[in-house]
């Protein structure tokens, strides 16, 4: 599938119930499509809304108008319209998502947090394990951290466990927002040689990177955020 | 997950006199889902989750509930006896108050046997066996076997009530508030044992809960009930991130930060 998620139309604005229903348009008519095998990044200024378009194609917001057409096992799906029961089979199998920050759940030691991916689509602990092993090896995560829960890392600490989570799948979609926010020089070459190991595995991904470096290593398209900003918006 | 719905219902409503408990709600429910149900108190979040676990009856609307069989049935077209064995085997029922759960005057391993027992198992030894290992496996130890739950603290109390749930092996858990009266860090501890028994068995669950964090924590989907209504429904994280009713952007402005 050389096109496997396409965007046409999508808008949203946030409608504040508290605040008198004040209406806060984000986006409008956002229209692109990701490559098989690319990275594209989201380029503007912050509060353009990249990040709301990365939480509406990863089904976090709603979206209030337009498709988000994504290929999950062979058929075209809308995640826009997408039951949460089929959000979730699209988010174990089709699409994943590095945040920024990562949702620590107390108790669960790092190594188990970046296998999770793995163990519900149902590999076995062993090899799960052994693989987010291998992932956090590669981004210099210390040993001895890997069998305490993430909650008191530092933030460089919980971003590159995160990472290891969002890409030990072999997902053909890829959303990254900021992953090399928190990172120093050596670790965000190994997050550069980890995109462009999924871009020769042909995965299509979408970015965030604030990081001009980062961005001009991975980035093979540019999708300038500023050209959907809403028309009633003073620009 | 399979494609057939574990738990089906259809405009279900219950009135006590003409005030309402729950009107006109309908979901569904797949194996290996967990629902969140969450409100303030009196939003008839447990009117419904006793209404669909069956131990209240509506006043209309229909629960559908996939047999072992694979047949689908109407709970209260199935027979009393049917109903409690269903009660007894396929299904859990975790209350708020372990005391409303468990039996307190026998002890923490008679606890876990005795529905072992209810389905027929006769066999001392190894029902001993079986109990021991759900009390471990919920975290509490071996020699606390002999030992009656009033003599347990809250948390231990709570996690016995869930292995004397989980011990049949039942395809959907119906949970009140199982976090609720419990200190925090008592509470982690809970959660993180629920999520993982839930994960690891495959079971269905639904979640009645105030507390959103727990409701993040623990489910799939929620579903946003006020004055017996439902009025929103989605992903669990979309309905957190990007709350779309006015009543929902209420609750989730109003969680405290820490």
């Amino acid at each position: 599938m050389p096109t496997p998620l396409v965007v046409s139309d999508v808008t949203k604005t946030f409608t504040m119930h508290l605040r008198e229903g004040v209406r806060l348009a984000v986006v409008e008519d956002v229209n692109f499509s990701l490559k098989a095998g690319e990275c594209a990044v989201l380029g503007g200024p912050s509060g353009s809304g990249k990040s709301s378009i990365l939480k509406m194609l990863y089904g976090n917001y709603a979206a209030d108008a337009g498709q988000i057409i994504i290929a999950h096992h062979g058929r075209l799906v809308d995640i826009a319209h997408a039951t949460p029961r089929t959000m979730l089979a699209i988010r174990r199998d089709t699409i994943g998502y590095v945040s920024q920050f990562l949702r620590a759940v107390p108790r669960v030691p790092a190594i188990d947090v970046a296998a999770e991916p793995l163990l519900s689509r149902g590999l076995d602990v062993e090899r799960a394990r052994q693989r987010a092993a291998d992932l956090l090896a590669r981004l210099n995560l210390p040993k001895r951290l890997w069998h305490l829960p993430p909650a008191t890392f530092s933030g460089g600490e919980q971003q590159r466990v995160n990472i290891a989570r969002g890409f030990i799948t072999d997902h053909p979609v890829l959303l990254l927002d900021e992953p090399t926010a928190s990172l120093d020089a050596a670790n965000r070459d190994v997050v550069i040689a980890l995109i462009n190991e999924k871009k020769a595995a042909g995965v299509a991904m979408l970015g965030i990177f604030h990081d001009s470096d980062v961005r001009e290593a991975v980035g093979d398209t540019v999708i300038d955020v500023t050209g959907f900003a809403p028309k009633g918006k003073a620009a | 997950m399979s494609d057939d719905p574990l738990l089906s219902v259809r405009a279900l409503s219950k009135f006590y006199g003409n005030r309402i408990g729950c009107q006109d709600v309908s979901f569904d429910l797949w194996p290996g889902e967990v629902l969140a149900i969450v409100g303030e108190s009196g939003s008839g979040k447990t009117t419904l989750l006793n209404c669909v676990s069956a131990r209240l009856r509506s006043t209309s609307g229909t629960v559908h509930y996939r047999m072992r069989s694979g047949e689908m049935r109407e709970l209260f077209r199935i027979s009393e006896a049917g109903r409690r064995m269903l009660m007894r085997t396929d299904w859990g029922f975790v209350h708020q108050n372990p005391a409303d759960g468990l039996r307190m005057s026998v002890s923490a391993g008679a606890n876990v046997g005795e529905r072992l027992m209810a389905v027929g198992d006769r066999h001392y030894g190894r029902i001993r066996a079986t109990a021991l290992d759900w009390l471990g496996r919920v975290e509490i130890d071996a020699d606390r076997i002999d030992d009656q739950p009033r003599a347990f603290s809250g948390g231990m109390r709570q996690r016995l009530q869930i292995a004397r749930n989980l011990v049949t092996g039942p395809r959907l858990i119906f949970m009140d508030e199982p976090t609720g009266g419990l200190d925090v860090s008592v509470q982690a501890r809970l959660l993180d044992l629920l999520r993982g028994l839930v994960a690891d068995l495959g079971l269905s669950a639904i979640v009645v809960t105030h507390d959103l964090a727990v409701a993040r924590l623990l489910s799939h989907r929620i579903m946003v009930m006020k004055e017996g209504r439902v009025v929103e429904t989605g992903l669990t994280d979309r309905v957190l991130d990007d709350p779309q009713a006015p009543y929902s952007q209420l609750l989730v402005s109003s969680i405290l930060q820490v």
